[in-house]
């Protein structure tokens, strides 16, 4: 007899709870209408940056491409006249990428980084392999002021060796001899 | 013969509404539930389709014309393609014996407000709702799939089980009113509704029909997260429609039988009679919303214990008290 009224009673209050959950607000958030504000470091959509000055932050060193987990990223090394590398070409196949942030985290020049822009879906498969005019923009991210040249010890357009932001005048190596 | 012909054409116009508000009713009932049922789980419920979502269950019907209509490797055809009719059409078919209202007269006929008023209609519906076990064992067993299978048994087992919990607890009715007319028990209701005098074989009616539609907590035939989709795993389209129809025509049916039996069917004050009997159905519909959003799934055991060990001797004792009161009263 005590378990039947436990029984009943069970039931009846289970009943009443869900019936005041009648009245309350829907927490549903709807979505089109509705964005809910993303972190600030939300990974989306992936870009290529510039330098502070304009030019491409790239300089095709493979880091991405190496430590990307599903192999999405490509590309193809060049070097310019004033010895800045850039890429030749650049692929990313968005299909693949699982947007983890590795490639980001690897750059050593910041130039690939990536935004809160999660709405790109499409229906066709091979519109999500983007070459480097898609990938490239005219800003600097959220790195703004990092110039790698500025610190490199490459001879440059920014300056020769042992003219760089805090690099010593390079050994002659001459003078070390008994 | 004109008379005849009259009657003939009374009969399909009486038969086209009935369906046609039947099945109307059912396409909407799903959208009724699906709205309360998120309002209960503080959801919104579809909203796209239309005003408050109210095109869904059109959208639903076009989806499921359109799509394929799958017959799996192995399976037997012939049972394959006839199991969802027989779900679809006993339960559509149930709705014939419901009164909807008192005798009127048209052109100097009397029209009966029932489809047919037979006079063993309370047994016409525990025959049809026999039946469509069939329609879910035989779908599960011609599926040729292990879910479908298992899922066709426990159906069969469920149905038959609580069948006779089902019919046990109709028979104080039938020995108050004196008849199995639907028309004539709800005419013994002319002063009181029966749920006052027999609230024990109103509770025992309300969980084997629930038992008997096979809805939730009692959905062990269909449960989702152990049969993928029990008896109509291997279904698509318009035959997967016509379970899902079934289902939703069994609960208003349901609906219809219970008022009609304990809550003095059409009868009430100010509204029309029609108007009445369609509250009521609403009302228990949804109570059985409320009960889905409420309950978790029986196990096997539980729900056979229910069924054995506690309705089908609780329906007998409360035979027994009914036949000494009356006779002691007589």
């Amino acid at each position: 007899m005590e378990s039947v009224w436990e029984a009943v009673t069970a039931l009846l209050s289970g009943l009443w709870t869900v019936f005041i959950h009648l009245f309350r607000k829907p927490i549903t958030e709807q979505y089109p209408e509705y964005k809910r504000p993303l972190p600030v470091r939300a990974r989306g959509r992936i870009i290529l940056t510039c330098d502070p000055d304009g030019e491409e932050r790239c300089v095709s060193c493979f880091l991405c491409s190496a430590v990307c987990p599903v192999n999405c990223i490509s590309m193809e090394g060049a070097e310019r006249g004033d010895g800045r590398r850039y890429a030749a070409w650049f692929r990313i196949n968005f299909a693949r990428c699982i947007l983890c942030g590795f490639c980001e985290e690897a750059c050593p020049t910041s130039a690939i980084q990536l935004t809160t822009d999660y709405e790109f879906a499409k229906t066709d498969i091979l519109s999500f392999v983007y070459e480097k005019e898609d990938l490239l923009v005219n800003h600097q991210g959220k790195d703004k002021d990092y110039n790698f040249y500025k610190y490199a010890g490459v001879t440059t357009n920014y300056g020769d060796k042992g003219e760089h932001v805090g690099e010593r005048k390079p050994v002659d190596v001459k003078s070390n001899m008994p | 013969m004109l008379l005849w012909v009259a009657g003939f054409i009374i009969l399909l116009v009486k038969l086209t509404i009935v369906l046609g508000v039947v099945l109307f009713l059912a396409g909407y009932l799903v959208w009724v539930e699906r709205k309360f049922l998120a309002r209960l789980q503080i959801r919104l419920g579809p909203n796209r389709a239309g005003p408050y979502g109210l095109l869904q269950p059109l959208a639903d019907i076009v989806k499921m014309i359109t799509k394929e209509d799958t017959v799996p490797d192995g399976a037997d055809r012939a049972f394959f393609l006839l199991a969802p009719a027989v779900v679809a059409s006993t339960a559509i078919l149930m709705f014939s014996v419901v009164p909807f209202g008192n005798d009127i007269t048209l052109l100097g006929q009397r029209v009966p407000l029932v489809v047919t008023d037979l006079n063993i209609g309370l047994l016409f519906v525990l025959a049809l709702s026999s039946l469509s076990v069939y329609g879910v064992a035989l779908g599960g067993w011609a599926s040729n799939s292990k879910y479908g299978l298992l899922g066709g048994i426990r159906g069969a087992a469920q149905m038959i089980s609580y069948e006779l919990s089902l019919g046990l607890s109709l028979i104080p009715i039938v020995m108050m009113a004196h008849s199995f007319s639907m028309v004539e028990i709800v005419e013994a209701q002319k002063s009181y509704p029966f749920i006052l005098f027999q609230p024990v074989a109103f509770l025992i009616f309300v969980v084997s029909a629930m038992a008997e539609s096979k809805r939730i907590p009692f959905d062990l035939p269909e449960a989702e997260n152990e049969l993928v989709a029990g008896y109509h795993t291997e279904y698509s389209g318009m035959r997967f429609g016509l379970f899902f129809l079934g289902e939703y025509v069994h609960i208003m049916v349901f609906g219809g039988i219970l008022a009609v039996l304990f809550l003095g069917g059409w009868r009430g004050p100010f509204l029309p009679p029609v108007v009445w009997l369609l509250i009521k159905i609403f009302l228990v519909a949804l109570f059985m919303i409320w009960v889905r959003g409420t309950l978790p799934r029986l196990r096997y055991d539980q729900l056979m214990d229910l069924g054995w060990k506690v309705l089908i001797p609780l329906a007998l004792i409360n035979i027994l008290v009914t036949g000494a009161v009356g006779l002691i009263v007589h």
